[in-house]
């Protein structure tokens, strides 16, 4: 069968085979959560509780500040044991609330039957989502809310659900796909009304062939499509999703929005079905434990909240042998320096393995297979020179803000030079004399 | 376990097995049809002209890394390899073993190192030190010997190309038979002769994805385009496109030498303007100046205006909209 694709991007090792045919397995609540407050794109949540009180599972204990923000809800039935600064997967301390769970997983309300989720308005559904404080679930985290608020001068006509998950060894996309097809869809589904788009279209990778097999068959019931994409890195990357489906680029600096499009990531669908249809916050998402120093690989589902240390154990424990620790994917994720951080609602994985030694950074060849590779047509190595020695302006007209640090350049670079790295420090640089300049 | 140190690195955290190393390594393979067949022609000369390249060569990149007190490692990333190799290549088989050396002293020092090393020259190695020789010992560098394989008169005897430019080959019809050019039964310098073993390297770097194709694919045309409308007009008076391509070092340098990572434009609409411009400069040397080759030279000039090419070529990026598009 033919599959669509984007040009340039690379293919790294997949190594789904550890995962792939494992099911979703629900992890037993932890006896102690950290639920930060920020766990999206955007502000922080005001916390709504303090030191003492007793709260239920998905009760809100954070409220999300302004438009690009969302809310925070408790994720077990127990006691606030802090309101305090606590160790982040991003790297900085953030504050969160610490709950000892109390093992009842007392609700906030018996699930209330609510009327047809299909007959709500757009405004209602945007509401039920932002309630329950759902965030894209691929990694960015962004809230879902605004997504599903297009601009009025910008009319979507369709949603795209992303179902690539073209990082390499995570697979819980996979499984949601193969376990929850009618969530997912009835999701995109909430979507495609909430934006007034016309039809629906699933990118599913061709490495997924069950996953696109059974969505192919449940499409039917909807306006829309299944479509089979080429495994390549980065195919579920927004703006490549676009092209490879329906051939239109996203403007420089622009949304999808302006090219008439939403994408939701599978999870995140599922998640705005039982927003909306359950009133269920989100408090739990699928994840993948794996990669080779993981002495039982799996699929859990987690609640958020819970030490990576303890989902950890749960898959049998890391292996003497791993020196490495990932929040995300190996292509885009964040490297962790302690398994005391917290599940957040855009931890797609908890990824551990034995790096090889660094090796030896060499000059740029010139070779152009940064340029060649990269799916945003960029000339990484000309961006990371001009950052190096600081001529920003020039970074700037090269594109250096278009870079999605996807990392296709520094993977394949042969003299091994930290490209995303200076990418992102010029990124900062620049946006850091924006704000300023504002200011 | 508590205590346990990660490594903290930023993304991404898988890199490709590809490197700089293995990179060259693929360049020398390609190079070996070439020299294989060279050995074959010229014999013990052959011999002398690659140990003497290689070792002044390697020699010279060590002291230099010393010098700058940089990795010595470095020494074996086969980039000087290759520039001793395609030195060697690029020499006529009678030339002293003294000159050879000077040569890679050149092309190491003032090629490569003086610019900071790989990745920094502007020139290619290889043919600075080629052009220093050729200027400073130009009878030496013009002085030709048939390959082991012909036997004819050795003090007379020129290269296919030297014969069509000052012998009136064509009126003569002494031009080099076109099967002599392809398999290297012919001569010329060590390692240009043979189209046939240059062609089996090319296709494993091509094969590779080592060199990028528009290279050699953009000077062939631009030369072919040139020679062959000069050919239609007169053929009694100009080679045909094919004899240009086959003859003297085009097609050395249009694989090996204009297609060096360093030296050529990293865009690939750069990569096009600099190939094209190669080629169509080789015909205008050959055609009307007053040297019979210009290979060397084309390169060498095209390499200077790959810094404004790259400049002057960024690649579209996606979503970008231009005037006009």
């Amino acid at each position: 069968m033919k599959t669509k694709s984007f040009p340039h991007g690379v293919h790294p090792p997949e190594l789904k085979e550890l995962t792939e045919d494992t099911a979703l397995q629900f992890m037993p609540p932890p006896e102690k959560v950290m639920i930060p407050l920020l766990q999206h794109f955007g502000k922080p949540a005001d916390p709504l509780v303090q030191k003492g009180d007793e709260v239920l599972l998905g009760q809100k204990i954070g409220e999300a500040q302004g438009l690009f923000s969302a809310s925070v809800h408790a994720s077990v039935s127990g006691k606030v044991l802090s309101v305090d600064a606590f160790v982040h997967p991003g790297g900085t301390p953030v504050p969160a609330v610490t709950i000892a769970n109390d093992g009842q997983d007392k609700s906030t309300d018996p699930k209330r039957k609510a009327k047809d989720p299909f007959s709500l308005s757009p405004e209602e559904i945007r509401e039920k989502v932002k309630e329950a404080g759902v965030v894209g679930l691929g990694g960015a985290a962004f809230p879902t809310a605004v997504k599903l608020s297009p601009p009025k001068d910008k009319p979507i006509d369709t949603i795209i659900i992303n179902g690539c998950e073209c990082e390499p060894l995570l697979t819980s996309d996979n499984r949601l796909m193969l376990e929850y097809p009618d969530d997912i869809l009835k999701g995109a589904e909430l979507a495609r009304i909430a934006t007034g788009a016309e039809r629906i279209i699933v990118g599913i990778e061709d490495n997924k062939r069950k996953a696109f097999d059974l969505f192919r068959e449940k499409i039917s019931e909807y306006n829309g499509d299944v479509v089979l994409l080429k495994t390549k890195y980065p195919e579920g990357a927004e703006k490549n999703l676009i092209y490879a489906l329906l051939r239109r680029q996203v403007p420089r600096g622009g949304l999808p929005f302006d090219v008439g499009i939403v994408v939701q990531n599978v999870g995140t669908a599922k998640a705005i079905w039982e927003a909306v249809s359950a009133t269920k916050p989100l408090y739990e998402r699928a994840l993948t434990v794996s990669g080779h120093s993981i002495a039982e690989p799996k699929n859990l589902m987690v609640r958020i909240g819970t030490p990576f240390q303890q989902a950890v154990d749960f898959c049998g424990g890391l292996k003497e042998d791993g020196n490495i620790l990932i929040m995300g994917g190996p292509m885009m994720g964040i490297a962790q320096w302690s398994t005391e951080v917290p599940v957040i609602k855009g931890t797609s994985g908890i990824l551990a393995w034995s790096a090889p030694a660094p090796s030896t950074e060499r000059p740029c060849i010139r070779c152009g297979r940064c340029i060649e590779h990269c799916p945003m047509v960029l000339v990484p190595t000309q961006l990371a020179k001009y950052v190096q020695f600081d001529k920003l302006e020039e970074a700037e007209d090269w594109g250096i803000l278009d870079c999605v640090e996807c990392g296709s350049c520094q993977y394949i670079c042969p003299s091994k030079i930290p490209l995303v790295h200076w990418i992102r420090l010029g990124k900062n640089r620049i946006m850091g004399l924006k704000k300023a300049k504002k200011a | 376990m508590a205590d346990k140190a990660y490594i903290i690195q930023s993304s991404p955290h898988f890199r490709d097995k590809d490197s700089v190393p293995k990179i060259m390594s693929v360049v020398i393979i390609a190079l070996l049809p070439a020299v294989l067949s060279s050995l074959y022609f010229f014999r013990l000369k052959a011999v002398g002209l690659y140990v003497s390249c290689l070792l002044a060569c390697l020699a010279t990149e060590a002291i230099f890394l010393w010098v700058r007190k940089k990795p010595m490692e470095s020494l074996w990333d086969g980039s000087a390899v290759i520039t001793a190799l395609l030195l060697a290549m690029t020499l006529p088989p009678t030339l002293s073993l003294e000159l050879a050396v000077i040569g890679s002293v050149v092309a190491i020092a003032l090629g490569k190192q003086v610019f900071g090393g790989l990745g920094y020259n502007i020139f290619n190695p290889a043919l600075v030190g080629r052009a220093f020789l050729q200027t400073a010992f130009p009878v030496a560098m013009t002085t030709w010997f048939p390959p082991a394989t012909l036997t004819v008169d050795a003090a007379t005897f020129a290269t296919p190309l030297g014969n069509l430019k000052f012998q009136e080959a064509i009126a003569q019809g002494t031009l080099t038979p076109l099967k002599d050019l392809f398999w290297g039964n012919t001569g010329g310098c060590l390692g240009e002769t043979s189209a046939a073993a240059l062609l089996l390297g090319a296709v494993i770097l091509i094969f590779k994805k080592t060199i990028d194709w528009r290279i050699p694919a953009g000077i062939i045309l631009a030369l072919s385009v040139f020679s062959g409308i000069f050919w239609l007009v007169n053929p009694d008076k100009y080679a045909s496109p094919v004899f240009h391509i086959l003859a003297g070092g085009l097609m050395i340098g249009a694989f090996f030498m204009a297609t060096d990572l360093v030296t050529s434009p990293i865009t690939p609409k750069g990569t096009w303007i600099y190939a094209l411009g190669i080629g169509l400069m080789v015909g205008l040397i050959r055609l009307f100046g007053g040297f019979p080759e210009g290979v060397m030279y084309s390169i060498l000039f095209m390499n200077t205006s790959v810094p404004l090419l790259n400049r002057y070529s960024r690649p579209k990026i996606l979503g970008e909209r231009r005037k006009g598009s």
